[in-house]
């Protein structure tokens, strides 16, 4: 077997790489079944401010743990097996834990890959997911109540989160206050979830890819485009088509 | 196989001498761990992170080399502080002898050890072996995997990093992964794990290819074929040639890659045969038989 003084024939030489083969071509496909199967393209749960996007986070995580025994808040944990995220790598729990978005970043620091990019230089500028007011159904502010604790608790206050009014129907006379995210400026630090007084929070962080639409690469914004150009970009003699009116109308 | 091993030591040496070689690895084993659970324990931040990669004093980097080759062959160049920390780790296992990490620092050591005993305990019987090239298939298909999925899916069911970083933050379901490959070692097939499967061992000894510790054979005239050694070694077959085949011109080092320096074999022979010692020389009787299929006397008559 192997090394040693034992001399191997050509036919043994034949068989040991044809058993080494197999099991190469095993390992392969077993591996690909877990990676599939674990979700590892792509996390549910919430990354360190500043990692990267989550293909390429795959690549250059080393599960180390420095970023989490680097935490001051114990946000951050590393995933093991059955958890939201692949095995070995740090995430977060926003309902549980949120992230406090410390000014010096100490997560990024000690990160020795590079897996949490030193290029984010502000912690304003991550962007660990995106908060989604999901259920409007059990939102107290959606159902004309003064709650706006999400929109309190939000370190950009203002910025990230809003309170845009609305005419409530269902009294007829008063106002709504609809908490709206913006994501330009949403890092995800999921403070609003922690923080939602709700049995189960109505307000979730999601990792943006899951969270976000994105526009067909040809849609242009009408109004937009009239902005920039100065005038209506249809022509003045545009074929008016007949306006349909209901029956007897 | 004998349940029992290293009684003529015993007999002869006292039972401290015929086990210090093994106290001393659980020891080792032991303060590397205690050394990793200092800061999340009691506050006492001597080194930070994991095997995987940790930072020691707040200064310096260590990085597991299978790690990084992982991360390499995804496809992703690591910060400098990786790459450097890989390099320490290499040189200190060059120096030391590469699979001295297998037994002196691994976690799973004593759980496979373990398996290992309890198996000799209930003399199972499972016939089933497997030959070395097994390992590197497990490691190019690893890598296969990684570079197709570009990213590091062995570490998605890698028993080794998951049972210290467990122990470290948590082990959660992972138990089932450890208790798997204790299940696997005492039932399927024998130290099946960490001499037949173990990528991060392969890595390990090719890193120790030609490192100076090695084990030798001193006074192997004096052997009296009790096989204890061979019992108790993770790599029974690297004994054969530094221990039998003296007439062969066979040097008693024991060189090969596969050695992972536990010094059981010291502890448990009754003769006092083997020693430790640093030496730049390999077994030349090793090389050429692996390389051709010569008739085996016309090669090593030139020591």
């Amino acid at each position: 077997m192997g090394k040693g003084s034992i001399s191997l024939t050509r036919r043994q030489f034949l068989h040991n790489s044809a058993k080494g083969a197999c099991v190469a071509g095993v390992t392969v496909s077993g591996l690909a079944l877990v990676s599939g199967s674990s979700g590892a393209s792509g996390a549910q749960a919430l990354r360190p401010p500043g990692a990267l996007a989550e293909a390429e986070f795959m690549a250059a995580c080393v599960r180390c743990g420095l970023c989490v025994e680097a935490c001051p808040y114990d946000t951050l944990k590393l995933a093991t097996l059955f958890e939201p995220a692949p095995m070995g790598t740090p995430y977060f729990d926003a309902r549980a834990v949120p992230c406090e978005m410390c000014d010096d970043i100490p997560c990024q620091v000690a990160c020795p890959s590079g897996a949490i990019s030193p290029e984010l230089a502000s912690i304003d500028d991550a962007r660990m997911g995106l908060a989604v007011l999901i259920d409007q159904e059990t939102c107290l502010n959606w159902q004309g109540l003064r709650c706006d604790v999400c929109y309190r608790v939000c370190p950009l206050i203002d910025e990230a989160i809003t309170l845009e009014a609305q005419r409530n129907t269902r009294t007829g006379h008063h106002a709504m206050f609809i908490p709206t995210v913006h994501s330009d400026a949403c890092t995800g630090c999921g403070k609003c979830e922690q923080a939602c007084v709700l049995e189960t929070s109505a307000i979730k962080v999601l990792p943006r890819d899951v969270a976000k639409g994105e526009l067909g690469k040809h849609y242009r914004w009408g109004w937009v485009e009239k902005d920039k150009a100065g005038h209506s970009l249809l022509e003045q003699d545009v074929l008016d088509l007949p306006d349909r009116r209901p029956e007897g109308g | 196989m004998k349940a029992q091993v290293g009684l003529d030591a015993v007999a002869r040496f006292g039972w401290m001498r015929a086990h210090r070689f093994l106290l001393l690895r659980r020891l080792m084993q032991l303060s590397v761990m205690g050394l990793f659970l200092l800061g999340p324990w009691f506050d006492v931040w001597l080194i930070r992170g994991n095997l995987s990669s940790s930072e020691l004093l707040g200064a310096i980097p260590f990085t597991e080399p299978w790690m990084l080759l992982q991360s390499l062959v995804s496809g992703y160049w690591p910060q400098a502080t990786l790459l450097l920390g890989a390099g320490i780790v290499i040189a200190i296992y060059w120096l030391i002898g590469g699979r001295s990490y297998c037994s002196w620092v691994c976690p799973m050591n004593v759980v496979t050890d373990t398996a290992h005993w309890l198996r000799r305990q209930l003399k199972v019987r499972s016939q089933i072996t497997m030959p070395s090239s097994i390992r590197w298939g497990v490691v190019a298909g690893a890598l296969l995997a990684t570079a197709f999925v570009q990213g590091l899916v062995w570490e998605l069911i890698n028993p080794v990093s998951l049972l210290h970083r467990g122990i470290l933050f948590g082990l959660g379901a992972g138990w089932l992964l450890i208790v798997a490959v204790f299940l696997f070692d005492v039932f399927v097939v024998e130290k099946g794990w960490c001499s037949q499967l173990c990528p991060m061992g392969a890595c390990y000894g090719l890193i120790g290819r030609i490192s100076p510790v090695k084990v030798v054979a001193n006074r192997r005239e004096d052997c009296n074929q009790c096989m204890d050694c061979y019992v108790v070694c993770p790599e029974p077959h690297i004994l054969k040639a530094p221990l039998r085949e003296m007439k062969q011109g066979s040097s008693p080092l024991v060189s090969a890659q596969d050695c992972t320096r536990c010094l059981r074999c010291i502890d448990v022979c009754g003769q006092d045969v083997f020693d430790v010692t640093a030496s730049l020389k390999t077994n030349n009787s090793i090389q050429p038989v692996a390389t051709g299929n010569r008739p085996r006397t016309k090669v090593e008559n030139n020591k």
